[in-house]
C-alpha cells in the first residue's frame, strides 16, 4: 500500500499553502517532492501524517484514510520532520528505546532494519542527542522513525544543512530501505537529489508543476540548451538578456544556460553578437537539460 | 602588499587545546574575485572565517583582510567588510525601510546617505510596494536579495556570504547570483562559504577544507579536470572520502 492524494487543498488565513494537489505513490516506491522553501512540502507531510487537517480533498496512506483512520496511520508510518525533533537531553540509545517503547516494540525486534544505520552511531550511544553533529542527528532521527518497522516513511528535507558526504550516505541508506519494501516519500529543495528518486513531483507555491520519472522530466524539456561563457560573466548575462532572440538566460555554475526563441538558431550568430559587445573567449556548446532547467521553465 | 590582493593568508592556525581546528592554511583572494570557501561540517570553515572577519584571534600565522592585519586592526576590518548569512540576516519585526536605516546607521552612514541608498536599493530590487511592510512577511528569496544589498550598503571591499542561497527557488537563486556577479564586476570581492556544491560552481576559484587544512584550491573547471569528474560535488566526495 502506498500513498494516494486526491485534490488536497489547505489555506492558512490568506495564504494558499496547497492548491488541489493529487498524486499517487506506488507501494515500494521512492517518491520525491522537489521544491523550494515555502512550496508547501511540509504542509503536505503534516496532512499525510495526520498532524493537520486539509480544507478540501482526501488522502490515504498505507490504505488508511487520513481523517477516519488516523490512529492506524500513526502506527504504520515513520515521520522524520525537517526540524530535529528528538529529545536533546536523552542519549542516542535512550531516544531509540523511547520511540521503540511508544510503539510497543523493542530495539531488538526490528534491529535488522536499522542495523546498517545504527552501527555508524553506536560508538556514541551514550552521548546526548543535543551534542551530536548534523550528520549523526540525521542518522539517529532516521533510526527512530524506523524502529517500529513502518510501511510508509515520510522524510521532510532530511538532507538540508548536511554536507555532501553525509548526503550521499543518506541516499544510499534510503535505497537499501526501499529494498525492504518500505514506501518512501522524501522532500528536498536540492534539484540534484531528484535524480535519485523513482518518480518526482516538482512543486512550487502550493501547486504541482509536473510529475514523472526524473529521466522523463528532463527528456521533455522543450528546447536545446547551450552552455555559454566568456571573459566577463556579468557583462555576458546583461548582453544575453538584451539579445532580442533569447528565450531564457540563467546563470548555471561556470556557464550561462541559454535557450533561443528561433527554430533555426545558429550559435555562430550569437557568437558574432557577443563579439560585437566586446566580449572575449566566448564559448558556446550544446548541453543537456537538468531537473533545475525544467523546474525554471515550468515556473516561468 | 599589492593592491589587488584583498585577502592574504599565510600559515593561519587556530588551536582549541590540542586540536587544530584550522591548520596552517595559506591562500590569497583578489579584488573583484568570487571565492568559494568549501568544506564539510566541522572542517574548520566557520573558525577560519571568524578569524578573517576579526572576531576571533588566530593562534599563529598571518592574515590581512582589506589591507588590515587581523591581529592589530580587527575593528578596521569590520568597517571594510559586509556579512550576510542565511541564519542571521535582517530583523523580521522591522520594515524594509527600517532595516536599511538600521544597518546603514550601524555601518556609520549619514542620514542623507542612508536616504539616498535606501531609495536606490528599493528601486533596484523592485520593493516599492513592500517598502513599509515588515520583513518577516516577505518571501525568503526577497529577504535574501534585500539582505545581500544591505550587506553592501557601506560599499565594503569584501562581502562574506555564509551559505547564501540554500532553500531558495531556482529562479530567485539565479537573480541572486546575478547580483553577486554585478557586485564582483564593480570590484567588490565576494567570499562565499558553503557546503552546497552547486553554489561552488559559480565561483571564480574555490578552496576545499578537509580536517582543518586546505586540500584543494583552483577554478572549478581545473578542479574537475584534476579529479577527472563532472561536477564539484564529485570533487568534494573524492577529497573528503579519500
Amino acid at each position: 500500500m502506498g500513498i494516494s492524494v486526491k485534490h488536497i487543498s489547505k489555506s492558512y488565513k490568506n495564504v494558499k499553502a496547497l492548491q488541489d494537489i493529487s498524486f499517487e505513490v506506488k507501494p515500494g516506491e521512492l517518491f520525491g517532492l522537489i521544491g523550494p522553501d515555502g512550496a508547501g512540502k511540509t504542509t503536505l507531510f503534516r496532512i499525510l501524517t495526520t498532524l493537520l487537517i486539509a480544507n478540501e480533498g482526501t488522502a490515504t496512506v498505507a490504505g488508511f484514510d487520513v481523517l477516519h483512520d488516523y490512529k492506524s496511520i500513526r502506527k504504520h508510518v515513520g515521520y522524520m520532520p525537517g526540524k530535529f525533533s528528538l529529545y536533546q537531553d536523552l542519549t542516542i540509545e535512550e531516544n531509540l528505546e523511547f520511540f521503540a517503547t511508544i510503539f510497543g516494540t523493542t530495539i531488538e525486534e526490528n534491529y535488522d532494519l536499522i542495523k546498517d544505520i545504527y552501527v555508524q552511531i553506536e560508538p556514541f550511544k551514550d552521548r546526548r542527542a543535543g551534542k551530536l553533529s548534523g550528520g549523526m542527528k540525521q542518522k539517529l532521527a532516521l533510526c527512530c522513525a524506523l524502529i517500529h518497522k513502518p510501511k510508509v516513511l515520510f522524510l521532510d528535507e532530511p538532507t538540508t544543512g548536511v554536507d555532501p558526504v553525509s548526503r550521499k550516505e543518506f541516499w544510499e541508506m534510503l535505497k537499501r530501505l526501499q529494498e525492504k519494501d518500505i514506501t518512501i516519500l522524501v522532500s528536498t529543495p536540492y534539484m540534484d537529489e531528484a535524480a535519485l528518486c523513482d518518480r518526482i513531483a516538482l512543486i512550487q507555491d502550493g501547486e504541482i508543476l509536473q510529475i514523472d520519472t526524473p529521466e522523463a522530466i528532463v527528456k521533455h524539456y522543450p528546447k536545446q540548451i547551450y552552455n555559454v561563457r566568456a571573459n566577463n560573466m556579468y557583462q555576458l548575462i546583461n548582453n544575453l538578456n538584451a539579445y532580442k532572440y533569447n528565450h531564457s538566460v540563467y546563470p548555471f555554475g561556470e556557464f550561462i544556460h541559454y535557450t533561443d526563441s528561433r527554430e533555426d538558431f545558429e550559435p555562430a550568430d550569437l557568437v558574432a553578437y557577443l563579439e560585437s559587445k566586446n566580449l572575449l573567449h566566448i564559448e558556446i556548446e550544446k548541453t543537456e537539460a537538468t531537473i533545475e532547467d525544467t523546474f525554471m521553465e515550468l515556473a516561468k | 602588499m599589492s593592491n589587488n590582493k584583498v585577502i592574504q593568508v599565510e600559515g593561519l592556525t587556530k588551536m582549541f587545546g590540542d586540536f587544530a581546528a584550522v591548520n596552517a592554511i595559506t591562500f590569497e583572494v583578489e579584488k573583484g574575485e568570487i571565492f568559494g570557501f568549501l568544506g564539510a561540517n566541522g572542517a574548520g570553515k566557520t573558525t577560519a572565517m571568524k578569524m578573517l572577519i576579526g572576531i576571533s584571534n588566530p593562534t599563529s600565522g598571518k592574515a590581512t583582510v582589506a589591507g588590515f592585519d587581523v591581529y592589530t586592526h580587527p575593528e578596521e576590518i569590520k568597517k571594510n567588510i559586509g556579512y550576510m548569512s542565511q541564519k542571521f540576516a535582517l530583523y523580521d519585526d522591522l520594515t524594509v525601510k527600517e532595516n536599511i536605516a538600521f544597518f546603514g546607521g550601524i555601518y556609520g552612514l549619514s542620514r542623507k546617505r542612508i536616504k539616498e541608498k535606501s531609495a536606490v536599493l528599493i528601486e533596484e530590487l523592485g520593493l516599492e510596494k513592500v517598502a513599509n511592510k515588515l520583513v518577516g512577511a516577505l518571501p525568503l528569496g526577497w529577504k535574501q536579495k534585500l539582505s545581500f544589498s544591505v550587506s553592501l550598503l557601506h560599499d565594503p571591499k569584501i562581502v562574506f556570504l555564509d551559505e547564501p542561497t540554500g532553500g531558495v527557488d531556482p529562479i530567485t537563486r539565479r537573480q541572486f547570483w546575478e547580483m553577486i556577479y554585478k557586485a564582483a564586476n564593480q570590484g567588490t570581492t565576494v567570499f562565499v562559504t558553503t557546503h552546497y556544491m552547486d553554489e561552488a560552481e559559480y565561483c571564480d576559484r574555490v578552496s576545499i577544507m578537509v580536517h582543518g587544512k586546505i586540500e584543494a584550491l583552483d577554478t572549478p573547471k581545473m578542479l574537475k579536470k584534476q579529479f577527472k569528474v563532472e561536477n564539484m560535488n564529485d570533487v568534494f566526495l573524492k577529497l573528503a572520502r579519500g
